[in-house]
């Protein structure tokens, strides 16, 4: 068991989402950013699938009631184990009664907004519906299907026996993407994005955005350019997915994410690639970004970029396990 | 409106299908059979209707989009209504008072009175066309357009599962308690959504829901 020791409301429980329910009328959920959740569980050696910790607001205090290995994923936030700091993107061992406390997320080549606590073993929540992440509308997954509060104690799966105390260089160190010194994105143009004035879309693709404190897990609103139909646009509901940037009326775009509603009837002018829906998730608000346009192959180049990275850090994991086995 | 059905991608997760044409109920009844044959396609994850159109989510993201598009197409041409037999479902319904705040909104927009709103909005079968928003959130089809009222300017931040509501020409109930930028004229009690069943909804496309008025409430 983990116990929770901050009163903070905004720390859930997240796997890689849910995404077989979606004609039920249920979101995805899920880790914002899915390497950094991945990252820790293969270092733990446990199934890509584990659910862990996502936590948002900080300082963020757990204390572990047996000895468990732990990795720590995603923004740094200078954490500490029992008061001795612990490095970033790397696994520990807590020993029974020992507090983990993480910090402000720190500014650094790369910084970030949300940090995952991965355990040996995962967070050992039901699956519903094919998943344990925390579905808040609807209440299902995770806890009760509610965020984290304090005096929650969690239970932990059964232990792989197969973890490596070890780091893994951030992908956002690893795999960095700028446009004109700006974090950037790719994004593979949708439906209606002709349909909006060349003037304004040439400002979408070329000019910073903006992300607003009005942003969350369920989406990011942004401030910018903005955008104008060429004519009024009516778009009936239909299905969405994280990374869809949908346009009101104000023309200040919203990128839906992991906890949006499913469906959706607003225009939209692009999506945020699979790919690269992490570097978003972990984009502070307040962040200056850009959107690069890329056409299907160039989508599914990144995809590629990605898998070979995780491929890498599973390959050198493993060895790493290996000479230890020794 | 285009005579083309329209294919366009939602970054590499999924394929967005839209038919052309108005929102009908044989329209959608073609989507539902699209949506059957589809679901069966290997390199589809999960095919989830909407009104009038078709999501496709991916499996794994295809090679190339081409032979894809090319078989939705064509398998959009030889679809044939699927009238499914569903279930009506009757929901009680309380209109106006606490649990309708914005029959006010409702009223003033129509020129209707109350018991002419309720009348009018109890009178149909609602078919079920798609699921979405919410877990368990079902589009319904077949308001009276003499009671559209448009979406509110500023959206409530959280109305109660339960809530009957009004936006444009759409009618609908929340699965769950949640935002919503809708006229609420009303409340009924039903749970439309629950994880532990299988399936884990009430209501699936091809159903139907009537309303009955159990009071109105000034």
């Amino acid at each position: 068991m983990i116990e929770i020791l901050s009163q903070s409301a905004s720390a859930s429980i997240q796997d890689l989402g849910r995404f077989s329910a979606v004609r039920w009328g249920v979101g995805t959920a899920g880790a914002m950013d899915r390497l950094a959740l991945l990252c820790g569980n293969i270092l733990l050696g446990n199934a890509d699938d584990a659910a862990g910790i996502e936590a948002q607001v900080f300082p963020f205090e757990v204390r572990f009631d047996t000895d468990l290995a732990f990795a720590l994923t995603g923004a740094d936030c200078a954490a500490t184990l029992d008061g001795l700091p612990l490095l970033p993107w790397s696994s520990s061992r807590a020993q029974a009664g020992q507090v983990l406390r993480l910090g402000l997320p720190q500014a650094g080549r790369w910084r970030g907004a949300r940090t995952y606590l991965a355990v040996a073993g995962g967070i050992d929540v039901p699956v519903v519906l094919g998943s344990r992440s925390t579905q808040l509308r609807g209440a299902i997954g995770g806890l009760d299907g509610r965020v984290l509060r304090q005096g929650d104690r969690l239970p932990v799966g059964p232990l792989p026996g197969t973890g490596i105390i070890a780091g893994v260089m951030p992908p956002g160190l690893a795999l960095p993407l700028a446009a004109d010194e700006l974090p950037a994105v790719r994004v593979l143009p949708a439906a209606e994005h002709d349909a909006f004035t060349g003037g304004s879309l040439a400002r979408f693709w070329a000019e910073p955005w903006k992300i607003t404190p009005q942003s969350d897990r369920y989406g990011f609103r942004l401030a910018g350019p903005g955008l104008e139909p060429k004519a009024p646009l009516e778009v009936r509901s239909h299905g969405i997915v994280p990374g869809v940037i949908q346009v009101p009326h104000s023309g200040q775009p919203i990128v839906q994410m992991c906890d949006a509603q499913p469906s959706g009837g607003y225009p939209k002018v692009g999506t945020v690639i699979d790919a690269d829906l992490w570097r978003l998730g972990q984009m502070p608000i307040g962040t200056r970004f850009r959107f690069i346009r890329v056409d299907w192959n160039k989508a599914l180049a990144a995809r590629e970029e990605v898998e070979g990275w995780l491929t890498e850090v599973r390959r050198v994991t493993a060895l790493l396990r290996a000479r230890r086995a020794a | 409106m285009t005579n083309a059905p329209a294919v366009s991608c939602l970054g590499t997760s999924a394929l967005l299908f839209e038919a052309p044409g108005e929102t009908t109920l044989a329209n959608q009844q073609r989507i539902w059979a699209l949506s059957r044959e589809a679901a069966n396609w290997p390199e589809i994850r999960e095919a989830v209707p909407g009104v009038n159109n078709l999501l496709l989510s991916f499996n794994t993201p295809p090679r190339c989009l081409e032979p894809l598009e090319t078989r939705l197409l064509g398998a959009w041409e030889e679809a044939i209504a699927l009238p499914l037999d569903g279930r009506v479902i009757e929901l009680p319904v309380v209109y106006g008072g606490e649990g309708g705040p914005h029959m006010a909104d409702v009223v003033a927009h129509t020129g209707l009175s109350v018991e002419e709103i309720v009348a009018i909005h109890t009178a149909p079968i609602y078919p079920v066309y798609a699921l979405g928003s919410h877990p368990g959130y079902c589009y319904l089809g077949g308001m009276d357009p003499r009671i559209a009222t448009p979406r509110r300017k500023i959206p409530v931040i959280r109305i109660p599962g339960g809530a009957v509501s009004i936006g444009g020409s759409q009618t609908g109930v929340s699965a769950s308690d949640g935002p919503s930028g809708w006229n609420t004229i009303g409340t009924t009690e039903v749970c439309f959504f629950d994880a532990t069943r299988d399936p884990p909804v009430l209501l699936q496309p091809g159903d139907s829901i009537t309303f009955r008025v159990v009071e109105i409430r000034k």
